[in-house]
């Protein structure tokens, strides 16, 4: 009988420590032996366990479409790929020890975060063992891939973000180069009934609307988002304020209380019923990607509509033809069990040209290459050129990587739900306390 | 004298000691496992910077920020809305509801079915649902006030709104707390109505001096569990934010929990989103403590209040 609590304790020891036992530590990527070119085809055979965020049948068989490609080269690797994964399934994947071999995520809001902590391997020693020239890659994507100095992903395909307008309802007019012309188009197209309220909307301006996030908006009128340092620039650029001010002016234009009702009575972003495609809105921002969703959609393949940069600040005409731009990345996660095997297969996503123009073609989203987008296969029409162009302008920004991204979006969106609403009577005093909640929460994460 | 009758402790005793140690033996386990480790883990973490990959020693610092993290006083404030309006307004539905079924002389039990019912509804499904319904440009909820000339408001986006939207979502699905009340107030004796009755009681007085009593111990828990249910509120608050606000997670665009202008943003919202968004799991861990100290208090003072009044009655 004195055994079984004894048992017990035993038991619960055993149950405590297992919680940190079996974690054989995998190898990691460049300590194998490193074939490279064409020695790497001599890889043993292994099975690679891929996670990716792409969940819709189309996507999904693009993706397999580009993997085959890679089964061709290496016809002893295989490939089981797993959809619709998101970061945090990742990062706790990697925590867990159950990390996949290769790991490729829609946002870049973690790279930072997956660098720093050394989650994902540094990619740094094979891209140098392979001889690959990353200045294939524009340097917008480069920047945000990597951080601190370590290159922990790569880029795969990238997102540029411009103007949609609907032909139909521009009532002859072309699309507006600078925020000016865009007030006044937006008034000349907007159309109210009797009560005053919206039927069509030139353009939302609110940030809650759809694609209209702080990120998207501010390569408008070139604002930053942080100093050299990693602190808060919102506080102190000019434009953010010029950016803020022309917004509520317009959103006062609409009536704040007229625009919310109007928002909120539109389709789902993703469905048929989205406004630009029911001639609700004739201009939106959005990415690359709608054209697709257009081509797809039975009623609004046939719109008659336009692409084109956004439109930037009055005193800034230099900017016009760039716009935001970020995009899926992909890396080999801590604890792959087949890291060289899974940098062939990054290598081969992120830097063979014929995959990246199949995934280009199919998914509708700009390649990351330059050679990619100079290949004559990559499908183009005046629409998507529109975005390839802008993601090719020397003065296209992103999302600088930082360890808490995801926090910094949310403190600057918070700020900007309450600014359009007037519920800010300060705004330089309101931007000073989005710097505040940045740099606090950047101490607490370490500087 | 003491030493010696302890020494003198019989062998059976001491047998008997073992025996009930081998009995709560599973018990003992689950605690060490499921509430004394994770928790003493919990203090460990917050204490130090951990993103699930690093761990470093900060000292207070997680507790400092804390103090300076806006978010942390709109969602605990959002959090005892909660406690303070939603949970009194969910008991008393219950008990009226019960009460309702108990009077009722036919079709007890399509009434007790059909206030049931939406309990079984997931939670999710069921906040899509009232947030589609409740949309102040295309839900039928609207649409139907118009029809009576009363214009609706924006339920759940507007941040005067969207915690008592949460509050009818919460007083549809009270049929778990309706069915408890409901058991209890057909166990009270018939005797004492009759008693009370004879003695000239009135409804009102019969419900305040022989139902109340009666079913304090019922009505202690069903605050308790309210309470605790409502410090621990999330999915719900999460959902509607979520649907209300149509933001999706797309490159360079973040959801902000608590939409309407943080409105619904709940502390355990906060807590989930700090740990897993933002895999500040150090201060995680403080709000956790936060959120546990909180949970215990409230218990604490309404035992103590269900006791006084227990003793006064």
């Amino acid at each position: 009988m004195r055994f079984v609590p004894l048992a017990a304790a035993g038991l619960t020891a055993l149950a405590l420590t297992a919680c940190t036992a079996g974690k054989e530590a995998a190898p990691s990527l460049g300590a194998q032996p490193k074939p490279s070119g064409s020695a790497s085809q001599a890889l043993p055979a292994a099975t690679l366990e891929l996670w990716h965020g792409f969940s819709t049948d189309a996507e999904v068989k693009a993706f397999e479409d580009a993997i085959a490609g890679f089964n061709k080269k290496f016809p002893q690797i295989k490939v089981k790929a797993t959809k619709g994964v998101q970061d945090d399934q990742i990062t706790q994947a990697i925590r867990g020890g159950r990390a996949p071999d290769v790991a490729a995520s829609f946002t870049t809001d973690n790279v930072a975060q997956w660098c720093r902590s050394g989650s994902f391997q540094d990619l740094t020693p094979v891209i140098e063992q392979d001889g690959i020239d990353l200045t294939v890659l524009p340097e917008v994507s480069r920047t945000y891939t990597a951080f601190e100095g370590k290159r922990c992903t790569m880029p795969l395909l990238a997102d540029a973000y411009g103007l949609y307008y609907n032909k139909s309802l521009m009532k002859g007019e072309q699309p507006p180069r600078t925020l000016s012309e865009l007030t006044a188009l937006t008034k000349k197209l907007t159309v109210r009934d009797a009560n005053g309220d919206i039927k069509v909307a030139g353009f939302i301006p609110s940030f809650q609307y759809y694609e209209n996030s702080p990120s998207h908006m501010g390569p408008m009128v070139g604002a930053k988002w942080y100093n050299p340092d990693g602190t808060s620039a919102i506080g102190s650029d000019p434009a953010w304020k010029q950016l803020l001010t022309w917004q509520k002016e317009l959103v006062d234009w609409y009536g704040y209380d007229k625009l919310e009702k109007f928002r909120k009575s539109l389709g789902d972003e993703w469905s048929a019923e989205h406004p630009f495609f029911k001639g609700k809105v004739a201009m939106i921002l959005d990415g690359e990607w709608r054209n697709a969703m257009i081509a797809n959609d039975p009623q609004a393949k046939d719109m008659d509509y336009g692409t084109a940069p956004l439109p930037v600040a009055d005193d800034k005409p230099d900017l016009y033809g760039s716009g935001f731009t970020a995009g899926t990345v992909i890396g080999v996660p801590k604890g792959a069990r087949h890291p060289q095997h899974a940098w062939e297969l990054v290598k081969h996503l992120t830097t063979d040209t014929d995959s990246l123009v199949t995934l280009s073609n199919a998914l509708r989203n700009v390649p990351t290459t330059k050679a990619a987008m100079e290949s004559p296969k990559l499908a183009e029409d005046a629409n998507f050129k529109t975005f390839l162009d802008i993601f090719a302008h020397p003065k296209t920004s992103t999302l600088p990587a930082n360890v808490n991204s995801v926090f910094n979006q949310e403190a600057m969106s918070t700020f900007l739900a309450r600014w359009e609403k007037g519920a800010v009577p300060d705004l330089d005093a309101g931007l000073k306390s989005v710097d505040k909640q940045i740099d606090d929460k950047l101490k607490l994460s370490g500087g | 004298m003491a030493s010696v009758s302890h020494a003198a402790t019989p062998r059976w005793r001491r047998g008997e000691g073992l025996r009930a140690l081998l009995w709560l033996s599973p018990w003992l386990v689950g605690v060490s496992v499921f509430f004394v480790y994770p928790l003493l883990a919990t203090v460990y973490f917050s204490f130090h910077r951990y993103d699930l990959f690093t761990l470093e020693f900060v000292g207070l610092d997680n507790y400092r920020y804390l103090l300076n993290d806006p978010r942390v006083v709109t969602s605990a404030r959002n959090t005892l809305w909660l406690v303070a309006f939603m949970v009194p307004a969910q008991v008393l539905f219950a008990l009226g509801l019960a009460q309702l079924v108990t009077m009722l002389k036919a079709g007890v039990g399509l009434f007790r079915t059909i206030f049931y019912l939406p309990t079984l509804v997931p939670a999710v499904a069921g906040t899509v649902t009232f947030v589609f319904l409740m949309n102040p440009g295309t839900g039928p909820w609207n649409q139907f006030l118009a029809l009576v000339g009363v214009t609706g408001p924006d339920w759940f986006g507007d941040p005067a709104w969207s915690k008592p939207s949460l509050t009818l979502l919460a007083l549809w699905g009270c049929g778990n707390t309706m069915m408890i009340f409901l058991a209890a107030l057909l166990d009270v004796p018939r005797h004492l109505y009759e008693a009370a009755a004879i003695d000239g009681a009135g409804p009102w007085r019969r419900f305040r001096s022989v139902t109340l009593p009666v079913i304090s111990p019922v009505l202690m828990f069903s605050a308790i569990t309210g309470v605790i249910y409502a410090l621990q509120y999330f999915t719900q608050a999460m959902i509607a934010s979520r649907v209300a606000s149509g933001a999706t997670d797309s490159a360079g665009s973040a959801f902000v929990p608590g939409y309407p202008d943080e409105s619904l943003l709940t502390l355990p919202q906060w807590l989930f989103h700090v740990g897993f968004r933002d895999f500040s799991m150090g201060y995680a861990c403080v709000l956790a403590l936060l959120l546990f100290g909180t949970s215990m208090i409230f218990t604490l003072v309404l035992l103590r209040q269900f006791r006084r009044a227990e003793e006064g009655s």
